[in-house]
């Protein structure tokens, strides 16, 4: 369909609205419903479902007077840091096409990366806009839990994803996010927290950025933490305090990540068994041979990991040592970041603890493609907002700058992140 | 260690069914993924868990939706508009 398969649908939707987002084209994540036009998760369970309803992100974009010019690949259901386990075949990244995207929100970081389009929906549930902002080097911001209404955005772990923009740069970043942002009753965990795109400006000097030691610690590319150090010391530059900082329950971020990630999904996909879309289940079977069929069939190996995982960390006699062990080690993580961000008014490091992988280098193993999330998830834990900026290159490969701000502290984010991007 | 009957006891729970030629490499992979996850029995749990998010209700109140034949239009077996499934019994 294009050169990265970057879509996996090119419907244009035109939009006949005048707003902030006139004249522009916006991609939109394949698992963010949109009405009348396919939206599959780029899952083989989902091929041919058409959504009776937009979004309600999708309904802003187009009050905002957005073209949107396409559905984006992405890992199955949002679970992967590659879009390989897309069931339409990988993205390939813009910048070297041998190397995966990363993801999930890997076609909308190829479409902006590529120049097929100047922004991107995505989604980050523990790191989805980030990795493939980082790996593409291009802008990605991961909201605050709340900010922006989930309504419309087909489910895979609640409780971490957010819907959010990818960019070229900083300021068509902060234009989409104003858009998305605000309250919807739609959504029981959205929050009144709009965002006003007018407000944005460079500002950075004075401000304390915390440097956790454990976001340059065991695991990280030495070339890409001394990249990210480089981007550090430019925020000084500009009249950033850092200091060094301490954050000890982050041992513990992906595994609480991945038990409750899975337990909800193990959930959240119980419905998918044809009977209201997707394929269709043999009618004379008996039901539960019928859906096992179709889900057999219908979801790829990692989904099906997953809901595994997740089906067994609920049982009973393991429900208190995976899922209740889980949700304690959120919450130290949480307190963490939220004493950490009561000095600082950031936190600093690397996105991604390398540069985009060759496409199949970590497929075949799913524990050491989960470690490539470390530095991602640990905010979503916490909730808060966190942006991945382009800062230089690694291995001649794009390296991702990650901002962590105050919960609801988008405003202060964006400004501290213009400010880094003006002065590349 | 989780053995092979196990998974493939989960995944009849699930509906997800495995086949016995990828039964043994999901049974590895999930040991593997399982082994991390021991990580957490070494946390000290001193604290009760806090409930930050609080219930949020509204007046039931009757709204524009989507049709009837919106809602069924991607089964494949809808009848007097209602949907039909495998049997239960």
């Amino acid at each position: 369909m294009d050169e990265f398969n970057a879509y996996l649908n090119t419907t244009e939707i035109e939009s006949s609205a005048k707003g902030i987002l006139s004249g522009i084209r916006v991609s939109v994540k394949d698992n963010i419903s949109t009405k009348d036009i396919e939206t599959t998760c780029a899952s083989k369970i989902l091929k041919g479902y058409i959504p009776p309803y937009d979004a309600h992100a999708v309904v802003l974009l187009k009050n905002a007077g957005a073209a949107i010019a396409g559905k984006t690949n992405m890992d199955e259901f949002g679970m992967g840091s590659t879009t390989e386990n897309s069931a339409f075949g990988p993205s390939l990244n813009p910048r070297d096409k041998t190397r995966v995207t990363g993801g999930s929100s890997g076609g909308s970081a190829a479409a902006v990366a590529g120049g097929l389009v100047s922004m991107a929906l995505g989604s980050d549930t523990g790191g989805s806009i980030r990795c493939p902002a980082a790996y593409c080097g291009i802008v990605g911001l991961k909201p605050s839990y709340g900010r922006v209404s989930r309504f419309g955005l087909i489910a895979y772990a609640n409780s971490f994803e957010q819907i959010g923009p990818l960019a070229a740069n900083v300021t068509d970043t902060a234009k989409l996010f104003s858009v998305i942002a605000g309250h919807d009753k739609k959504d029981s965990t959205s929050v009144s927290k709009p965002y006003d795109f007018s407000t944005l400006k460079s500002d950075i000097k004075g401000k304390v950025i915390g440097i956790p030691k454990e976001y340059f610690g065991e695991g990280v590319d030495a070339d890409v933490a001394a990249q990210v150090r480089k981007g550090i010391a430019k925020l000084e530059e500009l009249g950033a305090k850092t200091k060094e900082i301490s954050l000890p329950s982050m041992k513990y971020a992906l595994s609480a990540y991945y038990v409750t990630c899975t337990c909800e999904a193990s959930s959240n996909l119980d419905r998918f068994d044809g009977v209201r879309y997707g394929p269709e289940p043999e009618m004379n079977l008996p039901w539960h041979d019928a859906y096992t069929k179709v889900r057999e069939a219908g979801f790829g190996n990692e989904v099906r990991r997953r809901i595994l995982l997740g089906t067994f960390a609920l049982s009973a006699g393991y429900f208190g040592k995976y899922y209740v062990k889980a949700q304690h080690a959120k919450q130290l993580i949480a307190k963490d970041f939220a004493h950490a961000l009561t000095d600082c008014d950031f936190l600093a490091g690397p996105t991604m603890p390398n540069v985009a992988p060759k496409i199949g280098e970590l497929t075949s193993d799913p524990l050491q493609m989960y470690l490539t999330d470390i530095l991602t998830v640990p905010v979503n834990i916490a909730g808060i907002p966190a942006i991945s900026l382009p800062c230089g290159s690694a291995h001649g490969l794009p390296v991702g700058l990650q901002l962590m701000g105050r919960m609801y502290g988008e405003e202060a984010l964006l400004n501290a992140a213009l400010a880094f991007e003006e002065a590349q | 260690m989780v053995k092979e009957e196990d998974v493939m006891h989960i995944a009849e729970l699930a509906d997800i069914g495995i086949s016995a030629g990828e039964l043994k490499k999901f049974t590895e992979q999930f040991n593997a993924i399982l082994e991390y996850f021991d990580i957490l029995d070494t946390l000290e749990i001193k604290e009760k868990l806090e409930r930050p998010l609080v219930n949020v209700f509204r007046e039931d109140e009757v709204i524009e939706s989507i049709t009837q034949e919106e809602a069924l239009r991607n089964t494949h077996n809808p009848e007097d508009g209602y949907i039909r499934a495998p049997k239960v019994v």
